[in-house]
């Protein structure tokens, strides 16, 4: 009889729990794309907001948020691979190894509104780049390090010792043999790595709402204007149309479009990851 | 090249090197103005008013992750059991992808869903003038930890060798006696460190319950509206004066902040290590 009730709670117990989770799922995409779909539109999509004509666009926000990913990911990609390189192909010492890993998780570990007040006095104060769009990726930058540098380890470290062994054998040199045979195998962890940090980018809302400004006026990106481009991205714009403007079909509409954008970067790092899982 | 890789890998250790530093430098100068127990016990945060106590921050962050924890662990674990071990594989297949989605959406969204449909929600069933709460910012902050939950124990239950089970149903015990009583003890550490990352990153969250919590700094109880240490610096970082004893003491809970962080992380690394002796 105890053993039959041990078994019945059980099992509500995980079937309840699972429910709740995939129900909590079902809810919020389908409340998010119910309430924030209707309003997307091409005119949205493609214009800023005009107080004149009384129309909403959200152009600035996508350049803003496209801005920020590719200056960050210029700066984190080279030193997160070198990083990881440095960790697997030419570490000797362990302390040392285990000090920068250590370092890389500590990083992972540190929440955004840590980042925000470090890129605050860092970036903006003191090299005096102003809260500008810049200032923003770079504090980004040491936000999405430990992301590449660890999924670039973990491919690396998946490239079979013998292709090293026969490049070496053949007279290459380590430098050669790096560049030619291991990073070129472990493109897909790398690839992985990025596609992971875009996502952190995209999601991230408390370091630019400080860093980069508010603003959702269109910015100039012409070369000599940009050092001083600042903008709203497109999380901190559903902040400010929600808890200042208190528009939320704006805000939901933005919201449909990071749901829908989470979705393909996470079924891509995940088709990548599943193809570096079969190699 | 040798040069240039080693300084690759020596920037992560400067970058930690330099926050640490630089969270201390600017946080030191309020609290020796302050004085570090009227800061830390202080009952009372009010700008205007030059009292910057921050013990109700500091409590409520405490009470707010301890709830997400209470609520979040107990369905996370749940779920990871029935994923890693009851699920049919294409039941598994389709819930998995969507546990990383839920992983992956914004917290900005997960607020603006809080501050729409949990709030008045809140309002509605418990009668209160406001929903924005401190309920509201634990179940918000419960949804955010149960993707990080259900994948690290689920990782940590499939790796239970299959010999524990085997034995353990050779002997007589039903499937679900086996998940609980030896896959989960077995999967202690693992679990525990999904746990740790939980209450690290309920500690850390700022934006999303920064949009449903209400913001004012009192003392916390479940229906009143409440700061956190993490949005109690996001609240004021951009209305207060560079330079000003307000901006400094936000700095000083930028710190102590950061010091509780460095705990957890030191706590998780303790657990992560003892798994892999195990």
């Amino acid at each position: 009889m105890r053993r039959k009730l041990y078994e019945m709670t059980g099992r509500i117990l995980l079937y309840g729990c699972t429910a709740i989770t995939a129900g909590l799922l079902l809810f919020l995409i389908g409340y998010i794309l119910l309430r924030g779909a209707g309003g997307i539109s091409w005119r949205f999509l493609s214009t800023a907001e005009s107080v004149i004509h009384g129309t909403v666009g959200i152009l600035p926000a996508i350049k803003n948020t496209v801005f920020v990913i590719l200056v960050s990911l210029m700066a984190a990609l080279p030193l997160g691979v070198g990083a990881a390189v440095y960790l697997t192909e030419y570490a000797r010492n362990r302390r040392f190894v285990a000090a920068i890993e250590f370092a890389s998780e500590t990083l992972a570990g540190i929440p955004s509104i840590i980042y925000a007040l470090v890129g605050v006095i860092l970036f903006c104060t003191a090299l005096k780049l102003q809260k500008t769009l810049l200032a923003g990726s770079l504090t980004l930058v040491i936000m999405i390090l430990p992301t590449i540098i660890r999924s670039t380890q973990e491919s690396l470290k998946t490239v079979p010792q013998s292709y090293r062994e026969g490049a070496l054998g053949l007279g290459s040199g380590k430098w050669h043999m790096i560049r030619t045979v291991v990073l070129p195998s472990s493109i897909d962890g790398i690839v992985t790595g990025c596609i992971l940090a875009v996502g952190r980018v995209v999601g991230e809302s408390a370091v630019l709402m400080y860093t980069a400004g508010m603003s959702m006026a269109m910015q100039s990106f012409s070369p000599n204007r940009l050092a001083g481009a600042s903008g709203a991205t497109l999380t901190v714009a559903l902040y400010h149309y929600a808890k200042e403007n208190a528009d939320f079909s704006v805000a939901f509409s933005i919201a449909a479009i990071l749901l829908i954008l989470t979705v393909i970067i996470n079924s891509a790092a995940s088709f990548l990851g599943g193809k570096l899982k079969r190699s | 090249m040798q040069v240039l890789f080693t300084l690759c890998g020596l920037i992560a250790v400067g970058f930690v090197l330099l926050i640490t530093i630089y969270l201390v430098i600017s946080g030191i100068p309020a609290i020796r103005k302050i004085g570090l127990f009227r800061f830390l016990f202080g009952k009372t945060w009010a700008a205007g008013q030059n009292q910057y106590g921050i013990l109700p921050l500091i409590l409520t962050s405490l009470y707010g992750t301890a709830g997400a924890i209470v609520i979040g662990v107990p369905i996370g674990f749940f779920t990871a059991v029935f994923l890693a071990k009851v699920a049919p594989r294409k039941v598994a297949n389709v819930i998995r992808p969507a546990v990383s989605l839920l992983a992956g959406i914004p917290s900005v969204v997960y607020g603006l869903v809080g501050m729409c449909v949990l709030v008045p929600a809140l309002r509605n069933w418990l009668h209160l003038p406001a929903g924005d709460s401190l309920l509201a910012a634990i179940i918000v902050l419960a949804v955010m930890i149960l993707p990080s939950i259900i994948s690290l124990s689920e990782t940590a239950l499939e790796a239970v060798p299959r010999e524990y089970e085997e034995a353990s149903l050779a002997l007589g015990a039903t499937k679900l006696e086996t998940y609980f009583r030896v896959s989960a003890p077995a999967a202690k550490s693992g679990i525990a460190a999904a746990v740790v990352l939980g209450i690290g990153r309920a500690i850390g969250e700022a934006m999303a319950i920064m949009m449903v919590a209400g913001n004012v700094a009192n003392m916390p109880a479940l229906t009143r509206s409440v700061r956190f240490l993490t949005t109690g610096i996001s609240i004021e970082l951009n209305y207060s004066q560079d330079g000003s004893l307000q901006r400094q003491a936000l700095f000083s809970i930028g710190l102590v902040l950061f010091f509780f962080i460095m705990l957890i992380n030191a706590f998780l690394n303790l657990v992560l290590k003892r798994e892999k002796e195990d």
